[in-house]
């Protein structure tokens, strides 16, 4: 059956041209938006193309961002968990201290190409408005960044830290005051300053393109970590684990593996108090299907289709919604997606900040809370490699108040 | 032929417009949606076009998403919306109903089911906000299967070979936002509406109605002169909101509703 000339479909061959990963993703989106959605696309296609265009990009993700990220081997918690050996893939060395800067500074340089003056952003633990309003400063463009009145209170710190980089910091006081929150009056913004306004998404969601255009500006994680990996071990790795709240430290690590089935990937979701008790945000684990915020994903939603509260002690990972090509790859069973709980993240969190002296932000702290459990069900040659996404300063107030100590 | 068909030709003969108000059902409370319809049809009201309450509604501005919000307090939905136009229906059989809202809840009921059912109750056309014609693959047939008309959105920055395709699937009438932004806004230049409208009109026969930014009865004149429809929401659901919390409130509310429409009525037909 099989030959050489035969062109089969790739896993990473999606979307196809209308933003679908099989029945997820698309542009649900008001008539206004898909004119300026159409022009995105087109520019998208054409810079990541551009051999001028990605000479720029990787210049300042090496001599702006700091890339490469390190891999390092976590040798005292590999031996501690007794079974695999634990890489961490060091996003929270990248500038502003999380993966959130790959893309923020990818979607700048379009925005600049297609002559926008203005940026807006939405963001849930402050790490991706802080890397919108960074990149902003940069270049001296207006930035307006949406935050949910909730998370504006969880994360004082980053909102500082915008308003310092001369960012406009928009509380947004409408429904469960959260992220999702955030998206619509960002989306309600773009669509009444559609002219020059550019609208940073943050996350590998929201409508096509960005699903796409996030990832492929993610994926440097993922690419650096082939290469790292050979060097130190001379092949891949077994498995791969990664928080998902929207997913874009996720995909940015599994995409450039996804078409190497012998590497097992784990995104794990925040199961809050308990996937049990309902109160998490974990659509994958426990929602289903539905279309929010521009594409089909899986979503936490009651029997009547309305969004519901999620929970989770980690304001990033805080979202009903999720990335559509992870949908996807949940129903086609290439990646598993599993859920820990607040209690379980803060354990790793602080495991993590003794043993290997990295303290991980609470979304991070997720997916090393599942590695916990992953490394010892497999054998001391096998490999993980857990993408650490970012760092935990911004949580230590969080952390402090859980743990009963005041300032 | 569809409710909406035969309206817009009873006021095309008599070189009437139709007037349109949107309000949100339940809002502020289940109990005054069905009375609030046959007000609003006796103050003049051609079609009545009825939102459907969601949690996250972006297309929405802020007085929009509070109807939403103080319906969804009582957990108005779908269900619950087709209803209260099935008991509408019970004493008015002629004005068209149509409803306006965002996918997801008719998503999760599954589009076959919903269609069936909103044709049951006596509805007669869908404006869903978030699902443009290329998502619409399986939505149409549906629809068209059930007899409800299928509305369309075009807006500012649709371009005129996107018109032609979003007709193909339209029927009905055609929905122009006129302004770049969300329900509410208040900046409307009624000669650049004009200006797309002439060419809606060289792209469509269908009627078009001309919403966002539709305040009072001048801006209800200005706009008819123009298009064969107005739709008011923001300025009604504002009046709605003015007195969600009164004792007396849903009385209130309905004869503030109907003062506001006879006035359009009135300016409309000058």
């Amino acid at each position: 059956m099989t030959s050489d000339t035969q062109t089969e479909t790739r896993l990473s061959d999606m979307p196809d041209k209308k933003g679908h990963f099989g029945q997820y993703g698309g542009m649900f989106v008001p008539e206004t938006l898909m004119e300026p959605l159409e022009e995105l696309k087109q520019a998208y296609i054409k810079y990541m193309q551009d051999p001028e265009f990605l000479e720029e990009l990787d210049n300042d993700l090496k001599n702006y961002v700091g890339r490469p990220s390190p891999l390092y081997f976590a040798e005292r918690m590999s031996r501690e968990l007794g079974g695999a050996k634990i890489y961490l893939k060091r996003e929270d060395l990248n500038h502003t201290g999380a993966h959130k800067v790959n893309n923020t500074v990818g979607q700048m340089l379009l925005a600049r190409r297609m002559g926008k003056t203005r940026i807006i952003a939405e963001t849930g633990a402050g790490q991706h408005g802080v890397a919108t309003a960074t990149v902003a400063a940069r270049l001296g463009l207006e930035c307006v960044v949406y935050m949910g009145a909730e998370d504006i209170q969880r994360q004082a710190l980053n909102v500082y830290r915008m308003k310092l980089l001369g960012a406009r910091v928009v509380s947004v006081e409408s429904g469960s005051r959260t992220l999702k929150d955030a998206l619509n009056e960002a989306m309600r913004d773009w669509v009444t300053n559609i002219d020059k306004t550019f609208y940073i998404i943050g996350t590998a969601a929201g409508p096509h393109p960005y699903p796409a255009l996030v990832r492929d500006f993610q994926a440097i994680i993922g690419r650096e970590t082939r290469q790292q990996i050979m060097e130190h071990e001379g092949r891949f790795p077994d498995a791969l684990v990664a928080c998902i709240g929207g997913g874009s430290n996720a995909i940015g690590l599994f995409y450039p593996f996804v078409d190497d089935q012998e590497v097992s990937m784990y995104g794990v979701e925040a199961a809050g108090h308990g996937l049990e008790t309902g109160e998490h945000a974990a659509p994958l684990c426990a929602g289903k299907p539905g279309v929010l915020h521009g594409n089909r994903t899986y979503l936490m939603e009651d029997k009547h289709g309305q969004i519901i509260p999620t929970h989770s002690v980690s304001a990033g990972l805080d979202y009903p919604g999720v990335g559509p090509e992870h949908s996807w790859l949940k129903d086609i069973g290439r990646a598993n997606y599993v859920a820990v709980t607040d209690e379980e993240a803060l354990d790793a969190f602080h495991e993590l900040t003794k043993v290997e002296g990295i303290m991980p932000a609470l979304e991070s702290s997720h997916a090393i809370a599942y590695v916990k459990k992953l490394a010892p069900t497999m054998d001391k040659d096998q490999i993980i490699v857990v993408n650490l996404s970012g760092r935990g300063d911004k949580d230590i107030h969080t952390v402090a108040t859980i743990d009963g100590i005041e300032f | 032929m569809s409710r909406i068909k035969s309206c817009f030709e009873q006021l095309k003969k008599q070189n009437k417009k139709a007037l349109i108000p949107y309000v949100a059902a339940g809002d502020p409370n289940p109990d005054i949606t069905v009375d609030l319809m046959h007000a609003m049809v006796h103050s003049g009201a051609d079609i009545i076009e009825l939102g459907v309450p969601f949690s996250d509604p972006m297309a929405d501005g802020p007085v929009i998403q509070k109807a939403s919000e103080r319906a969804l307090v009582y957990g108005t939905s779908l269900t619950d919306v087709l209803a209260m136009i099935k008991t509408f229906r019970e004493k008015n059989n002629t004005t068209p109903v149509v409803l306006m809202g965002y996918l997801n809840p008719v998503e999760i009921m599954g589009y076959e089911r919903f269609a069936k059912a909103a044709q049951d109750a006596g509805v007669d056309g869908v404006l869903t906000v978030d699902i443009p014609p290329e998502e619409a693959e399986d939505y149409v047939p549906a629809l068209k299967t059930h007899d409800l008309d299928p509305i369309f959105l075009l807006s500012p920055t649709t371009t005129r070979e996107r018109m032609q395709h979003i007709c193909q699937y339209a029927s009905g009438f055609i929905y122009y936002v006129s302004v770049k932004g969300v329900t509410g806004t208040s900046a409307l230049d009624t000669d650049e509406v004009a200006a797309r409208l002439k060419i809606i009109n060289e792209v469509t026969d269908l009627p078009v109605g001309v919403g966002f930014g539709i305040k009072n009865a001048e801006t209800a004149a200005a706009i008819g002169r123009v298009s064969e429809a107005v739709v008011v929401g923001s300025a009604l659901v504002n009046l709605v909101e003015q007195n969600a919390h009164n004792a007396d409130g849903n009385e209130k509310i309905i004869k503030d509703i109907s003062q506001v429409l006879s006035s359009m009525r009135t300016a409309l037909d000058a």
